[in-house]
């Protein structure tokens, strides 16, 4: 039982608070924001030049082989600058993938761009009716000799526009909803027959709807099995949930902190507002929800590594739920006690507000992942 | 990061375990299990063989008769423990009046008071409450005034748990009216067969008579009965409250009631089915698991950071593991009143004080429940624990 990082994990936390501290400034990101695509590449230079974009991977694909611990201190770093370079996408979703399913040949092709900081990537998976369930695959990828070919739509593709690389879920047999016949296709983002739709998110950052047709791929674009691909899915889908929790954990601890900072700098009838105990105690409920948070933010990150999948699952959903219920209490508090100027787009409390609103649907939502926990048995 | 108990943690409660099992009377068992009250002999019984074990003042320095055992070894008995059921050590002298007296004490008083009160001897209760002073606390009247070598002590404690059946009490008593509110406060023990003082119970909404208005009128006690300095008594309470507010998660009694929950709501049955299969309720039930398991880790957190930085000062964190301990165990409670439904009525009149071996199992969900709003209330208030998080942890 220790809830300590180890020395190296402090170092990496000191070195990544450092480098946001000195280049996330609120105002460094809006410049970021207005850039070709929505992010910096500068900046994500620099975390290339840190070591960030290898952390997870093996040292015999060049990485470091750090662990889930690691990938948490990022996330919640970056929760805390509100940064908007596509991590997620590229090292935790994409590089889960190639990690956990990608064959000798895929990793040594993509994992040295993604480390290098030369190629970004984009998980193309949400549809049009499949809301949460990663199962529900309309999109084909039929046979065609060796090669694959693609057909269908996928939206709100994060960082889908700027993209080297598409993760592409696609149908390969069966009908719709079929657990079977699921599988993941690497797709190059110009590739003939792929039309993007890009567009900002509400939380600053940029998506795409991404329609494909007829995009001809071979069968070295097919990471694991074409047809019974979806226990992969879910296992990469679950570390991307987990990185969101402890992404959330930073939201939620800087628009705390922001918000303690305000109470005590607001004056009114004369007095710093932070006096007035309605809202004393509004801020300690606050600081409730983001420490039971905190909790169950680590319970993910350790049960990430749990062999078994249905156990695994249910305590990523766990944690999702309580994330869940936490950002939306901190979030929404963190607008009411900065009063009007919480509704500004000038203040940046919003934008943590709307950042935690957005995590709170991706990848399911409060309710989704609580009936999950009742479909595993619960967690006592 | 690693947040399994290691090989010998897991030893260890694997030996706890076994030894529950195996000592814990099982009425006893079963009526915690039940939400019933025990007879003092009942308590009394399952204290001693704790007792003999060497358990019954676990967390005491070893010269007292202590364990040695580390925070997290500390947390896992009491857990399982509370997993049982079986009672826990009788809070008042053993986490309580017992680390005032070896912290503060002088030597005549622990030889004395520290062995009687791991062997149950003496039954103690809390003299702090008083009927103007809840949570100011400071602000108690019964006063001990100096008389040779003697206090005469005047005034009313209230909410003194489980009096009617103590052998002592400590109260906290103004001995300096003069000094300004915390500083004229002096912690005194009382025998409480000493003339002058009546216990009057106090029945709670349960129907239940846990509590009790203690009497103080003209009670002469000798002066070593003084613990540690004349008016820094305050100093004394406040180290007592922080060891009361580690305790008081209870995660180990919520499990064990979510457990039951499952049980029962898997046997009575509501349109055809059990109660366990409504996918309303099972949602319900498993938004008070996540909170619980969230709990759990925030108080390993504490746990594990009293390991590494020593008890003195209470983690300000603890103050969240009362505040979502006490509303968790309240969510348990109605969630047992829900599986039950209208069968949560009937009132037994006789009450519960442990003699009615016939009672039947849902006679007592609705008084646990009532009871329950309690937990919110004492070991200061939840709304107190925010007034210790705002000044304490975020500075306001």
């Amino acid at each position: 039982m220790d809830f300590d990082l180890s020395e190296e994990q402090r170092l990496l936390k000191e070195s990544v608070d450092g480098l946001l501290g000195s280049s996330y400034e609120f105002d460094d990101r809006k410049k970021y924001m207005a850039e070709k695509g929505g992010w910096s590449k500068s900046v994500w230079g620099k975390f290339a030049e840190q070591g960030l974009l290898g952390l997870p991977f093996s040292e015999d694909d060049g990485g470091f082989g750090a662990g889930a611990v690691e990938t948490m201190i990022v996330m919640e770093a970056l929760g805390k600058a509100l940064v908007l370079e596509p991590y997620l996408p590229t090292v935790v979703i994409a590089g889960g993938f190639l990690r956990r399913g990608g064959s000798a040949a895929q990793k040594a092709e993509y994992i040295p761009a993604i480390i290098d900081g030369s190629k970004t990537f984009a998980f193309a998976q949400l549809e049009k009716n499949s809301r949460y369930d990663l199962g529900d695959v309309a999109t084909s990828a039929k046979k065609k000799g060796e090669a694959y070919v693609i057909d269908g739509e996928k939206f709100v593709v994060l960082n889908g526009e700027s993209a080297d690389m598409l993760i592409v879920t696609a149908r390969t047999k069966g009908s719709q909803r079929d657990a079977d016949g699921v599988g993941v296709f690497l797709v190059p983002g110009n590739a003939k027959g792929v039309a993007k739709k890009g567009y900002p998110t509400q939380d600053g950052l940029h998506a795409a709807d991404i329609s494909f047709t007829g995009v001809e791929v071979g069968a070295d674009a097919v990471i694991g099995d074409p047809e019974n691909g979806l226990a992969l899915i879910e296992r990469v889908v679950d570390d991307a949930r987990i990185a969101l929790c402890a992404e959330a954990v930073g939201l939620m601890d800087e628009s705390l902190k922001s918000t303690v900072e305000y109470l005590k700098t607001r004056k009114q009838f004369g007095v710093a507002i932070g006096s007035f105990q309605t809202l004393q105690h509004r801020a300690a409920d606050m600081f409730v929800a983001l420490e039971q948070a905190r909790s169950m933010a680590m319970f993910a990150t350790m049960a990430g590594d749990f062999d078994d999948a249905k156990e695994r699952a249910t305590a990523v959903a766990a944690a999702k739920v309580q994330i869940g219920k936490s950002l939306k209490f901190v979030g929404q508090q963190s607008i009411q006690l900065h009063g009007g100027i919480g509704m500004t787009m000038e203040a940046k409390i919003g934008h943590y507000f709307k950042r935690l609103t957005m995590i709170e649907n991706t990848f399911g939502d409060t309710d989704y992942h609580l009936r999950r926990v009742t479909q595993g048995g619960g967690l006592v | 990061m690693d947040l399994s108990f290691s090989k010998e943690e897991v030893a260890f409660r694997d030996e706890v375990r076994t030894f529950l099992r195996d000592n814990v009377p099982p009425s006893t068992r079963q009526k915690l299990q039940e939400g019933r009250h025990l007879s003092k002999d009942e308590m009394v019984e399952w204290w001693r063989i704790l007792n003999k074990k060497g358990w019954g003042v676990s967390h005491w320095p070893k010269e007292y008769g202590g364990t040695g055992w580390s925070s997290v070894q500390h947390y896992i008995f009491n857990e399982e423990l509370q997993m049982v059921p079986a009672p826990a050590p009788l809070a008042f002298g053993v986490s309580m009046v017992g680390p005032v007296i070896y912290t503060f004490g002088n030597e005549a008083q622990k030889k004395h008071y520290l062995p009687r009160i791991a062997s149950v001897e003496d039954w103690w209760c809390q003299g702090f409450s008083e009927p103007g002073s809840g949570s100011d606390l400071a602000s108690l009247k019964t006063k001990a005034e100096r008389k040779g070598d003697t206090y005469v002590i005047n005034g009313q404690k209230t909410w003194t748990t489980l009096a009617q059946y103590a052998d002592w009490i400590f109260c906290l008593c103004r001995t300096d009216p003069g000094a300004k509110k915390q500083s004229g406060i002096s912690f005194i023990l009382v025998d409480m067969k000493t003339k002058g003082i009546t216990v009057r119970p106090i029945q709670t909404i349960d129907g239940g008579v846990e509590v009790n208005e203690v009497f103080f009128d003209d009670v002469v006690v000798p002066v070593s009965n003084l613990v540690g300095e004349e008016n820094k008594g305050w100093d004394y309470a406040k180290f007592l409250l922080g060891n009361e507010r580690t305790g008081i998660a209870r995660v180990g009694v919520s499990k064990e009631r979510l457990r039951r929950i499952r049980d029962l709501a898997s046997k009575v049955e509501s349109g055809g089915k059990p109660v366990m299969e409504d996918q309303a309720f099972r949602e319900k039930l498993a938004a008070v698991e996540i909170e619980l398991k969230a709990l759990e880790l925030t108080q390993l957190r504490v746990v594990a950071d009293e390991g590494k930085h020593g008890k003195g000062k209470p983690n300000p964190a603890s103050s969240v593991l009362k505040i979502k301990g006490s509303e968790i165990q309240q969510a348990t409670t109605e969630l047992l009143m829900e599986v039950i439904g209208p069968f949560a009525a009937p009132f037994d009149e006789h009450g519960d004080d442990g003699s009615n071996e016939a009672m039947d199992w849902t006679a007592q969900i609705a008084p646990s429940y009532f009871n329950n709003r309690k937990v919110s209330i004492y070991g200061g208030s939840n709304e107190i624990q925010r007034n210790i998080i705002t000044k304490a942890v975020l500075g306001l």
